[in-house]
This record gives C-alpha cells, sequence and structure tokens, in this order.
C-alpha cells in the first residue's frame, strides 16, 4: 500500500475523474445519502458533529470549521439574511486540489453547502470562483441545476431548508482568495480587503451575517456526518485531524493531488505518492510545505517533517493549503523566491502603502540578489523591510509576501552572499567591494 | 500592483448581441433584488467574450445595464487582470503560468517558443492573430507547466507540444485541451496508486446507513429506568 490512507477511508472518491461527476454516479459513490436524515437531526447536531471532528478549515488558515460557523447570529433579524460563501478563489501558487473537487466531485460540494447553510440558517450560498476555472464552472453549474432538477436544492426541496446555490466568478485576482476581499469582489467591487471588524459573521456579504468557507472545508461535510466525526478525528495527530488533499509539484518524478491523512510523514508522500525527489532524496534541497506563502524548510528538516499544522509551525513554515513545492539541487533558490516576490507585487491591491510599496521593493532588491548585483548590506536591509510590511496591512498579503523571504535567508543566506562576491570578484570599481573583500 | 490603462484607440461603440444580453439577464437573476452591481464581473467577461475585449463603449454599456456610474465598472474592468484593455490575438490569446511551480518545471522553454513564434510578449502578433502573455499561478500546479489557451487548460506541456499546439491554432485547428503527457488528469504519470479499490464503485456506498453519533432518545417520563 501507499501512503498511510486506505482507500475505504478516502473522501474524494473521483478526485482523478475516471468516474463520472453527474449526479448519478455521485450517489453511487455516496453522496446525498442519508442527507435528510442528517437536517433531521437538527443544526446543533450538524455543527457539532463538524466542531468534534476536529476540521480545521482548509483554505490555509486552518481555523475550526465548527468553531467558525458558530460565530453566526442565534436568530436570523428581519431583513438580514444569512450567508454562506464558499471560497473557490484557489490562487495560491502550488495550490490546485479544490479544482479537482469541482470538476470531478461537484456533488459533495453542493451536498456540503447544504448541510453548512442549513447548519448556519443561511437560505443562499455563494460559490466564488476564480475566473480562469471556465471548465470547473461550466461542470459545476451543471452539477447544480442537475441538483436542482432532483429536487436536492431549491425551493420546497426534499430536504425540507429552503436553499438556493449561486455559483458565481472572479476575473483574476489572487486577492480575492481573502475573505472581505472575496465579499466586495462578489458585491462588484474592486478586491480591496475590509478592516475588521465587524467580522463577516457580523456585517459580511450585503452588510449580512456571512460565513466565508473553503471548498474543501465545504465539500467534506457531508462525509463527516456520514461516518462520524470520531471516523475523521482518527487520522492523523490531535489538533490536526482528518484527512486532506495534498498537492505536489515542483522536483518530484511524479507531481500529483492525492487524498492522504493529516500528518503523514513528508518524506513518505514525497517517496510512495510521487515517485521521490528527482535524482534520489539525497537531490532534494528545499521545500515550500504549503503554498508560496510560507517559509521554505531545507532537506535535512524535510526528512523528519510531519505535513500537519502543529509541526510545520513549529519549524517556522505552516501547512497552509498543503501544496507541497519540492525544489532540488540543481534549483536556483534566489531566482525561485525572487518570482514568488514579483508575484506579490503583481497581486497586491494597492490598498495599505506598506504591501503595495514594500512589495515591490522587496521584489526588486530580490532581482538584484537572484543576479549578484546588490550590496552585501542590502541583505540585513531587506530584512527589516520584511518586518515592516509583515503585520502592518490590512489582510494578510503583506505577510505572506516577507514569509517566503524571511524563510530564503533563515536557511540559505550564505548562498545570496556568495552571489554576491562572486558578481564582485574581478569588479573592483563596484561600489562597496572593498568592504566584502574586508569580511 | 499592476498599472493598467485603457487602450488609446476606442471603437465607437458598443451594443450586446442578442445571445450576450440574454445571458447577461440570466446572471442578474442569480442575485437578490437591487444588488446588480453583483453581476459587474461575469457581464464584463460576457461583453469580452463577445469582443474579445474590454472597450470603453464596452463599460459605458455595462454600466447603464447594471445601473452602476461608469467610475465603478471602470474600476472593476482596470483592478482585474483577466480584462483585456487591448485587442488580442483573434486564433489564440495564449496565457503562460510563469509562478515558481510552473518555473520549476520548464515554463521559461514553453515561453521561449511563445516568443519565437508569435514574437514579443503582451503585444498582438502582426497578422493580428496570436497574443501571448506571462500570468500568475492559473492552478494547475501539479500539471506544471501549463497555460491557458482561449478558455480552457492545456497542461503537461514540453517546447515541443506548445509549437504544436501554436502551430494547429494557426492552422485554425482546435487543439484539445488537457494534458500533453497522457495524464488523465492531476494522477501520478502512469497511472493512479490509489482508489484502485473497486468496492468503492460498486455501489454498496449507496445503500441506506443509519448516521452514527445520533442523539439519545428522549427519556419518556416514567419509562423503566
Amino acid at each position: 500500500m501507499v501512503g498511510i490512507l486506505e482507500d475505504k477511508d478516502r473522501i474524494f472518491l473521483n478526485l482523478y475523474g475516471f468516474h463520472d461527476w453527474s449526479l448519478e454516479a455521485a450517489k453511487k459513490r455516496g453522496a446525498w445519502n442519508a442527507t435528510p436524515d442528517m437536517i433531521a437531526l437538527g443544526r446543533d447536531w450538524v455543527t457539532g458533529q463538524i466542531k468534534n471532528s476536529g476540521l480545521r478549515g482548509r483554505g490555509g488558515a486552518g481555523f475550526g470549521t465548527g468553531l467558525k460557523w458558530t460565530f453566526m447570529p442565534k436568530e436570523v433579524k428581519e431583513g438580514k439574511p444569512h450567508y454562506l460563501v464558499v471560497n473557490a478563489d484557489e490562487s495560491e501558487p502550488g495550490t490546485c486540489k479544490d479544482r479537482e473537487i469541482m470538476r470531478h466531485d461537484p456533488h459533495l460540494l453542493i451536498e456540503g453547502c447544504l448541510l453548512a447553510s442549513f447548519a448556519m440558517q443561511a437560505h443562499t450560498c455563494f460559490v466564488y470562483l476564480r475566473g480562469e476555472y471556465v471548465r470547473e464552472r461550466e461542470i459545476l453549474e451543471m452539477a447544480v441545476k442537475e441538483a436542482y432538477e432532483a429536487k436536492l436544492i431549491g425551493k420546497g426541496n426534499i430536504h425540507g431548508w429552503d436553499f438556493d446555490l449561486v455559483v458565481h466568478h472572479g476575473a483574476g485576482a489572487y486577492i480575492c482568495g481573502e475573505e472581505t476581499a472575496l465579499l466586495e469582489s462578489l458585491e462588484g467591487k474592486k478586491g480591496q480587503p475590509r478592516l475588521k471588524p465587524p467580522f463577516p459573521a457580523g456585517a459580511g456579504v450585503y452588510g449580512c451575517p456571512t460565513t466565508v468557507n473553503n471548498v474543501e472545508s465545504i465539500a467534506v461535510v457531508g462525509t463527516i456526518l456520514r461516518r462520524g466525526a470520531d471516523w475523521f478525528a482518527g487520522f492523523g495527530r490531535p489538533n490536526n485531524t482528518g484527512t486532506k488533499l495534498m498537492c505536489i509539484s515542483g522536483h518530484v518524478n511524479k507531481p500529483c493531488n492525492v487524498e492522504e491523512a493529516m500528518s503523514i510523514p513528508m518524506k513518505q508522500l514525497l517517496e510512495e505518492h510521487c515517485g521521490g525527489i528527482r535524482g534520489g532524496w539525497g537531490n532534494l534541497k528545499a521545500v515550500i510545505p504549503g503554498g508560496s506563502s510560507v517559509r521554505m524548510i531545507p532537506a535535512h528538516e524535510a526528512e523528519t517533517a510531519l505535513m500537519d499544522f502543529d509541526s510545520l509551525s513549529a519549524l517556522k513554515s505552516g501547512l497552509g493549503t498543503a501544496a507541497v513545492i519540492v525544489m532540488d539541487q540543481s534549483t536556483d533558490l534566489i531566482r525561485a523566491i525572487a518570482r514568488i516576490s514579483y508575484f506579490y507585487k503583481h497581486e497586491s491591491c494597492g490598498q495599505c502603502t506598506p504591501c503595495r510599496e514594500g512589495t515591490g521593493w522587496m521584489w526588486r532588491v530580490m532581482e538584484r540578489m537572484a543576479s549578484g548585483q546588490a550590496d552585501p548590506k542590502e541583505i540585513d536591509m531587506l530584512l527589516e523591510v520584511t518586518t515592516q510590511v509583515e503585520g502592518h496591512t490590512i489582510c494578510a498579503l503583506g505577510d505572506a509576501a516577507a514569509w517566503p523571504i524571511q524563510g530564503l535567508f533563515r536557511h540559505f543566506r550564505p548562498e545570496v552572499e556568495a552571489r554576491i562576491a562572486s558578481y564582485r570578484s574581478g569588479k573592483p570599481h563596484v561600489q562597496g567591494v572593498t568592504l566584502v573583500a574586508a569580511e | 500592483m499592476s498599472v493598467r490603462r485603457l487602450a488609446k484607440i476606442q471603437p465607437e461603440s458598443f451594443a450586446f448581441s442578442e445571445e450576450t444580453r440574454a445571458t447577461a439577464d440570466w446572471w442578474i437573476s442569480k442575485y437578490p433584488e437591487g444588488r446588480l452591481a453583483s453581476a459587474v464581473i461575469p457581464i464584463l467577461w460576457l461583453a469580452q467574450k463577445q469582443e474579445g475585449w474590454v472597450s470603453e463603449p464596452a463599460i459605458r454599456a455595462v454600466a447603464e445595464l447594471l445601473g452602476m456610474p461608469v467610475i465603478r465598472v471602470f474600476e472593476v474592468a482596470t483592478f482585474y487582470t483577466m480584462f483585456m484593455l487591448e485587442p488580442v490575438g483573434t486564433k489564440a490569446l495564449i496565457q503562460v503560468c510563469g509562478t515558481t511551480p510552473c518555473r520549476l518545471r520548464g515554463a521559461g522553454d514553453i515561453m521561449e517558443v511563445c516568443k519565437t513564434k508569435i514574437g514579443l510578449k503582451d503585444h498582438l502578433s502582426a497578422d493580428g492573430n496570436f497574443t501571448w502573455q506571462e500570468v500568475e499561478c492559473l492552478g494547475a500546479c501539479a500539471n506544471a507547466p501549463m497555460a491557458q489557451i482561449n478558455d480552457y487548460y492545456f497542461e503537461d506541456l514540453t517546447a515541443d507540444s506548445m509549437a504544436q499546439i501554436i502551430d494547429d491554432f494557426a492552422a485554425g485547428k482546435t487543439p484539445k485541451p488537457g494534458s500533453y503527457a497522457g495524464r488523465h488528469s492531476s494522477e501520478p504519470e502512469g497511472g493512479p496508486l490509489t482508489l484502485t479499490d473497486p468496492a468503492l464503485y460498486d455501489g454498496s456506498l449507496a445503500k441506506p446507513v443509519i448516521l452514527p453519533n445520533q442523539p439519545a432518545p428522549e427519556p419518556v417520563e416514567g419509562g423503566a429506568a
């Protein structure tokens, strides 16, 4: 057997799309099974089960999904309907899991939307897809149509909870993956994050109580309720429970998506599911374990790291979306991080000065570091600027732009210094070169 | 941020086609009453599908349709990078993913091919048939390197397959989207190592189940202890 998780314990049975995504086939795989019974047990039971399962948000931050649901007002006020918004604006570099759910197992998502909306007394749910996912949107729209026609959702459906599902799309802005920027965008504005408080549970889309959840967090709800919170909680380590879709890209022999148990050793994930590192484990240089926003870890830490929130944050990195970007010895790490810096410069929404100006500044310095044209003194200046951006912006994009750079220098500072020194050797007229020689 | 401005040369006018108008109405009907503005991105996208790009008259027409101030629609059109503010290639708009995961697997080579065959990036080719751009992560990293051409994803590309795809578009064919390394989707190359148990697909999972962890039934007054 490869990995830890057995086939019988997987949630996404059509992850690779070898089977039909349509309603009939999805039902055969267990979707929509016993959904009316779940509704009959009441919303406190649904929320309680999700809490007990230990499910933590799958969009990156890892906040308890059940707990988030309880932040919604207990009573629905007149003129303030509750909304569920599903964040399908999957744009974190390295991440490609929600796409597979939407194009191959859309009914698990629709079922989850119904259950989560019921738990939060919402009658309407918006699914916000990134604009580039055209095929995924076409399939999701067809699946939603099927569900309406089968009276699984809609007014007067068989579950007795009136529920509308609206598929919406964006148009290519990474920042719309931030929940309040997503709500702004859904209202037809530029996707610039809102100041919090008020939190979306108090005033979200159209000023009404709203909860924003990731696609994967919602799509697992039906199966958790069917099989039991304790079943889901049985995978992984305490506080890091359940199964998780992991996306592996970069220098492995066989990049892929796979559903695995949380806390699987990173080495086992890469060796067994992805055919190992290109050129063997010894050829590994560094891994970005959770999408481009988290700090990289070097090979010797990857050796023992577990794929969960606690293990990776102990290494000053993070699980993020479990998008593992693998880099072997041939990788120019400085160039790789400079490209990530360009990404954040491109995607900054421009609202907060530290981020708007800082991301561009950090990118330009990173480019000079990559070509060796920087001054050695600039390394510390760059690191100081990252701390000036981090934590000084409305949303986490500023932090996300700072962390990859900090990760690079935390583990590979000598490499940058060597690059600068090698550019300067034989160029005595370069300013500051004598200083380098003196050191 | 990226600076995005409207094209210098603009058409005289823009009119929704009947088909676009019908789809636009369908989008508007999706949102709660009085929330027309929510449809602005989908409708700008429809306008772009109709004309190939978003012109100033199109922005005005969308603003009028949704009862929004023109400046608000203008903001949206310039903020979101999927809106093309200048005419693009009529045969293909090739958007190569250039972010790190794709770079690690050779996106640079793909872009070289585009450069040789089409010309400078972000420029309409001389014959007006092609535009290629470098875009940020498209979310298909397990199938890197990849490109979005017109609407769909072309994955697991090599310099050769990219060249072939461009030639096919130039010859008026419509190359098939998906993996160009023989993969079905994002399973490991050579076939899936998981989800191989036939019991998952034989219908046994659709049999009635009794939900676990149900609350204990309410104790009946005076019932047996």
